[in-house]
Order: structure tokens, then C-alpha cells, then sequence
């Protein structure tokens, strides 16, 4: 059994319970975000969730830690560039008004 | 699932082998247990593993002591006093006790805290280049999805981790260039003691002494990493004796990097817990010889105390189950064990400090803070041109240290390069505001840099 996901418009495969950056860098892939200052590249760093480098969209929604997201089946996964409001907001043509939240409610 | 129901004996927030041993023994007494954890499964980092399916003909190699994590987990599935819960990642704890979590308010009479810890990296220029990874994120990479962070790997810094980090990466088959050790390990001869009445680390040790032989990976100690170079990504290291001597220019694709792990404890510190600086430059909650922080009814264990490895995390968890549940039979065993595997722990902390000359090699442009993208030459112009002669001045002119991870990643270094790193540094720099993860949306609206 495998996932079928897509990075930048390539499709990957990934065994199911890994998480985004893993199935990434068993892709070949070493950084998916541009840094919003400097523009530089960045991936994985810490690996449990600490450091908040290895940030990525999914699925149009950007800030997703991806050493601690669950790669699912179908999923749409994208460089993130700066904040990540520019690039997914052009992605899903719209909702300029997201706050990328998608963590606390309380 | 949302827990709007009532009360709990305890709620015990992580669950590694801390708080697992802390809930599997609280529960077996009768008591209602909330465990609590940010991950999707049982073990936290020491007994990471994979999804289920997901599997290598060496996976058992990466595993030490897994028979314990066997029968804490049986335990804990068996009880039906215990709600676990997973993915609820807690950002504040309020006297009385309300956990705060991502999906909702607890409320519990007990608190143990056992959150773990993270690892402690100092910057050096290139540090921030994809295929520079901590020791520990490496380890978590592998032990969790079987996946290597690169195919020809050097792993530095300093401190015990590093070896199985160096083992497992060998064993699951990348080329490892070199282990580089920054401390001279002479030392330790001077603490026979601590090391022979805990045979079990010797054994460890002499494990992956073992095994590096046969996989000869080249261990070499009093050696530290000053640069990372690469375009885009990881081409190459440089490793020196701190001095600067003995440069050597090492082709890799990934580093794994770690100079010790630092206690992960902000929930505590919030609440007004008591804490101390170790001789490793941590900060770790005070504890008395039943786990007790100085709020009543607050625990913590394992790393949250200090590091001090798997078993001392266990018979911790285990001393804080017994005095919530107030059954003190077999608790004087249990911290006669910890208190010898704390004795040799601090040993170990003596003898793995991070080499100050860090500091020698880096350069203006050399990024501190990497969420802020601070470079060292804008920390210097604080300092020197604009009087900051603390850590909190520093971040408010900088901006270092208040990014997404809220100081975690470079809070030491920014401590040392705007104080000196004295007690007062650390300790301020310890301090953080929340507990994560601040709302990403409430830090988008503070992003625009106004200077
Ligand atoms: C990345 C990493 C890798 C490591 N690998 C090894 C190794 O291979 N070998 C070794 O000997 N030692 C390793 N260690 C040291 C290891 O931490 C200890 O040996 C042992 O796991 C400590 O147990 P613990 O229960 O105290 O903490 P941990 O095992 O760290 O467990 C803490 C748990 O708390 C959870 N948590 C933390 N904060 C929150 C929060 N706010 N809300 C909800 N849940 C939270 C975490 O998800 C985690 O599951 C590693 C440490 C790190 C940081
Ligand atoms: S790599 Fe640090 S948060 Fe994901």
C-alpha cells in the first residue's frame, strides 16, 4: 500500500504514517520553503516540531509543519514561499482573507 | 475528540517513557488519567516507531530496551482509566489545573509534566542550509519513518546522543564520514563510580562502540564543525579543533548536529515553577525526591527535570504515580535507582559542555535567530554600537528570539552573545511567553518587519 501525493506538481509516492518532510526527502527533495527575508531555501531542521523551519502548504493551507504532518493520499503539497499567503492564495485563486491558522481554538 | 468532561486525578502532558510510566502507574491505582500528547502515538523520542506496516529488516536494530516499551503501552491499553489523547498539542496550564489544549480546556487535579526535551545546536555559518539537521531530528527521521536525512553523513557536536544517532544512521545504511566529538572524553576516568553502578549505560555504550567497528565509522573527539558549505543545500563541512587547527573539508549531504538536549519546559515555567540552571548551561524545573515542583500538586519527570536519559525518565514517571496515588511501597527502590542514574547524568552533563570558541568562527552575515533571519553582525551592532548589555534588549532591537519558535532554536546563543551567557542570560533566556504553537495566524500579523 502506498500514497500517492504531488510536490510542485510532481507526483511522489510515500508509505502511509510518514510525515511530509520524510516522505519529501525520501523524494529526493531537501528544502520546500523560501524564507520571507532573505528568500533562502529551508527544510527540515529539528525534526519534532520545535523549530518551525521545515513549514510547507498543504493542500493550499500554508504553515504546516512537515516533520510532524501525516502525509495523506491526494494530497497537494507546495513550496512555500515567504509567509505562504502570496503563493497559496494565488494557488486556490481566492481567499485572500485566510489567516493560515488551522492550530488553536480554545 | 474534545474532553469536556469533568475532572481527572491527572492529566499527564507527553507521552514518553516519562509519562507513560507516570500514567500506567497512576491509573493502576485506581485513579482517572488523562495522557496527553502532540504526536500520533505512544513512546515519545526515545521509543519512536514507525506506522504500523512500515517496516526494515534492521528496524530491531535501532531499538534498545523495547520490551519496556512493550509492556508500559499493554499497560496503558488495558486500563480503562486512562483517556489518551493524541494530537492535542497543550500551550498553557492554569493553576487549579486547566490544561489548555489546541482542542479544548481539561481539567485535572494532578499535573505531571513530562514534555521531554529538544536538542541545543550553536550557530555556525551555513547552519541554516537544507541537509543540517540535529542529531535528535535525524534520529527521529529514521526511528519514526525509516527514512535517512542523507545518503554520506557526518555526525558533530557533542554529547551522548550522538552515538546512537551515528549507530542507527550506519545500520540503516548511509555512508557515516565521521563522528566528531567537541569534548575530550578523558574525563569520565575520573567518575568510575557513577559509570559502574549503571551498567546498563555501559553496556549501551559498549553496544555502539561495537558497532562501529564493524560499520567502521571514524570517531574522532575535540573536534567541532565551524562551517557549513553548499548553494542550495549541504555540500561539505569543515571540521577544526575549536582553535581553528586541524581544518578538514568534508564532501556530505547531511549533518546531524546536536550539542545536548535542553528540558522542554515552558508549561512549567508559565505556571511560576521553580527552576535551576544545570552545569550544561540548562534550565530544568526543581524537583524534590518525589518529583514535586515547588507548585502543589505539579509534577514533573523525566527530561523536564533534567536530562538524564530513558531509565531515570521511567522511574520517575513511575515516583510521581505512586505519590499522587499515595501508595509509597516500593517508592524508596525507585529513587535509590533514580538517584544513582541522576548521579552519573550530572557526570555526563560536566563532560560535554559546548566549547565557547563557537563564538570565534562566526562570521557578520552567519544567521542567529533563523526564523527571524537575524544575522550575528546585527546582534554585534546591538551590543557594541547600541548599548544592549542583556538578552531581552537584543531580541527587542533584533528581533532575534522572537520568531516561531520562540527562542527555543538560538535562546542560548543569543543568551551568550548578548550577556556572556552568564546565569541570568540562561535563565531569562529560558523563559518564554507561551507555550506554542502561538497561533501562526496571530505571528502572520506580527511578520512585517518595521525597521
Ligand atoms: C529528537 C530527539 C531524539 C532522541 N533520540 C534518542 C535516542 O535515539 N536515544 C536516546 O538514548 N535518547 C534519545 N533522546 C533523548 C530522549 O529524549 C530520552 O531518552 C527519553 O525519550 C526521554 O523521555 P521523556 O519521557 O522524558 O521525554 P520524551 O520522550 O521526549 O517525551 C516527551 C513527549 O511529550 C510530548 N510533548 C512535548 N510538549 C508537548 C505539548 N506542549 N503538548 C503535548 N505534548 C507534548 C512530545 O510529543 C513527546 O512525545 C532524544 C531526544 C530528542 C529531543
Ligand atoms: S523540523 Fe523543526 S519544526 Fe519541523
Amino acid at each position: 500500500m502506498s500514497v500517492e501525493f504531488s510536490f510542485d506538481d510532481r507526483s511522489m509516492t510515500a508509505h502511509p504514517g510518514q510525515s511530509v518532510g520524510a516522505a519529501l526527502l525520501a523524494n529526493g527533495v531537501r528544502s520546500w520553503r523560501t524564507t520571507r527575508f532573505g528568500g533562502r531555501p529551508r527544510g527540515l531542521f529539528c525534526g519534532i516540531g520545535v523549530c518551525f523551519d521545515c513549514l510547507v502548504t498543504v493542500n493550499g493551507e500554508p504553515n504546516v509543519r512537515a516533520c510532524l504532518a501525516a502525509v495523506a493520499d491526494g494530497d497537494v503539497v507546495s513550496t512555500q514561499v515567504g509567509d505562504g499567503h502570496v503563493a497559496s492564495a494565488t494557488e486556490r485563486g481566492a481567499d485572500l482573507t485566510s489567516d493560515g491558522r488551522g492550530d488553536e481554538r480554545d | 475528540m474534545s474532553v469536556t468532561d469533568p475532572h481527572f486525578d491527572v492529566a499527564v502532558i507527553g507521552a514518553g517513557p516519562a509519562g507513560m510510566s507516570a500514567a500506567a502507574t497512576a491509573a493502576g491505582h485506581g485513579l482517572r488519567v488523562v495522557l496527553i500528547d502532540s504526536g500520533r502515538q505512544l513512546g515519545g523520542q526515545y521509543f519512536r516507531h514507525p506506522a504500523p506496516g512500515l517496516t526494515a529488516p534492521w528496524l530491531s536494530k535501532l531499538r534498545h530496551g523495547w520490551s519496556h516499551f512493550e509492556q508500559l503501552a499493554a499497560r496503558i491499553e488495558a486500563s480503562l482509566r486512562i483517556d489518551v489523547l493524541f494530537e492535542h498539542q497543550v500551550w498553557a496550564i492554569e493553576p487549579g489545573f486547566t490544561v489548555r489544549t489546541d482542542r479544548g480546556p481539561i481539567a485535572a487535579a494532578n499535573v505531571v509534566l513530562a514534555t521531554g526535551s529538544y536538542e541545543r545546536v550553536v550557530p555556525f555559518p551555513g547552519w541554516d542550509l537544507p541537509g543540517v539537521v540535529t542529531a535528535g531530528g535525524a534520529q527521529a527521521l529514521l526511528k519514526g519513518n525509516l527514512v535517512l536525512p542523507g545518503q554520506r553523513v557526518v555526525v558533530a557536536g557533542t554529547g551522548p546522543l550522538l552515538l546512537p544517532v551515528a549507530a542507527g544512521l550506519s545500520v540503516a545504511g548511509a555512508k557515516v564520514l565521521g563522528l566528531f566529538e567537541a569534548n575530550p572524553l578523558r574525563g569520565y576516568a575520573k567518575h568510575p563510580i557513577p559509570l559502574l553502578t549503571n551498567p546498563s549505560k555501559l553496556l549501551e555504550a559498549a553496544d555502539y562502540a561495537r558497532r562501529f567497528v564493524g560499520n567502521r565509522v571514524p570517531v574522532r573527539s575535540g573536534f567541532i564543525v565551524i562551517e557549513a558549505q553548499g548553494a542550495d543545500s549541504l555540500e561539505a563541512v569543515v571540521v577544526a579543533r575549536p582553535d581553528g587547527t586541524g581544518r578538514r573539508r568534508i564532501p556530505c549531504d547531511a549533518l546531524a548536529i546536536g550539542y545536548g538536549l535542553a528540558p522542554q519546559i515552558d508549561l512549567g515555567l508559565t505556571l511560576g515553577c521553580d527552576h535551576t540552571l544545570l552545569a550544561d548551561g540548562t534550565v530544568a524545573l526543581r524537583v524534590d525526591t518525589d518529583q514535586r515542583t515547588s507548585i502543589p500538586d505539579f509534577y514533573a519527570v523525566g527530561e523536564t527535570a533534567g536530562i538524564a536519559g530513558v531509565q531515570t525518565s521511567i522511574a520517575e514517571g513511575a515516583i510521581a504515580g505512586l505519590v499522587i496515588a499515595g501508595d509509597r511501597t516500593g517508592l524508596k527502590a525507585l529513587r535509590r535507582r533514580r538517584d544513582r542514574q541522576r548521579t552519573l547524568a550530572d557526570v555526563i552533563r560536566t563532560q560535554h559542555p559546548i566549547p565557547p570558541a563557537w563564538r570565534d568562527h562566526l562570521t557578520p552575515d552567519t544567521v542567529v535567530c533563523r526564523c527571524e533571519e537575524v544575522p550575528a553582525g546585527a546582534i554585534t551592532e546591538a551590543v557594541e554600537h547600541l548599548g544592549a548589555t542583556d538578552t531581552r534588549t537584543v531580541k527587542l532591537l533584533t528581533r532575534a528570539g522572537m520568531g516561531w519558535c520562540q527562542g527555543r532554536v538560538c535562546g542560548y546563543a543569543i543568551a551568550c552573545l548578548a550577556g556572556g551567557g552568564t546565569p541570568t542570560d540562561l535563565l531569562a533566556a529560558a523563559k518564554r511567553p507561551l507555550a506554542r504553537p502561538v497561533p501562526l495566524g496571530v505571528l502572520a500579523g506580527q511578520d512585517q518587519r518595521n525597521n
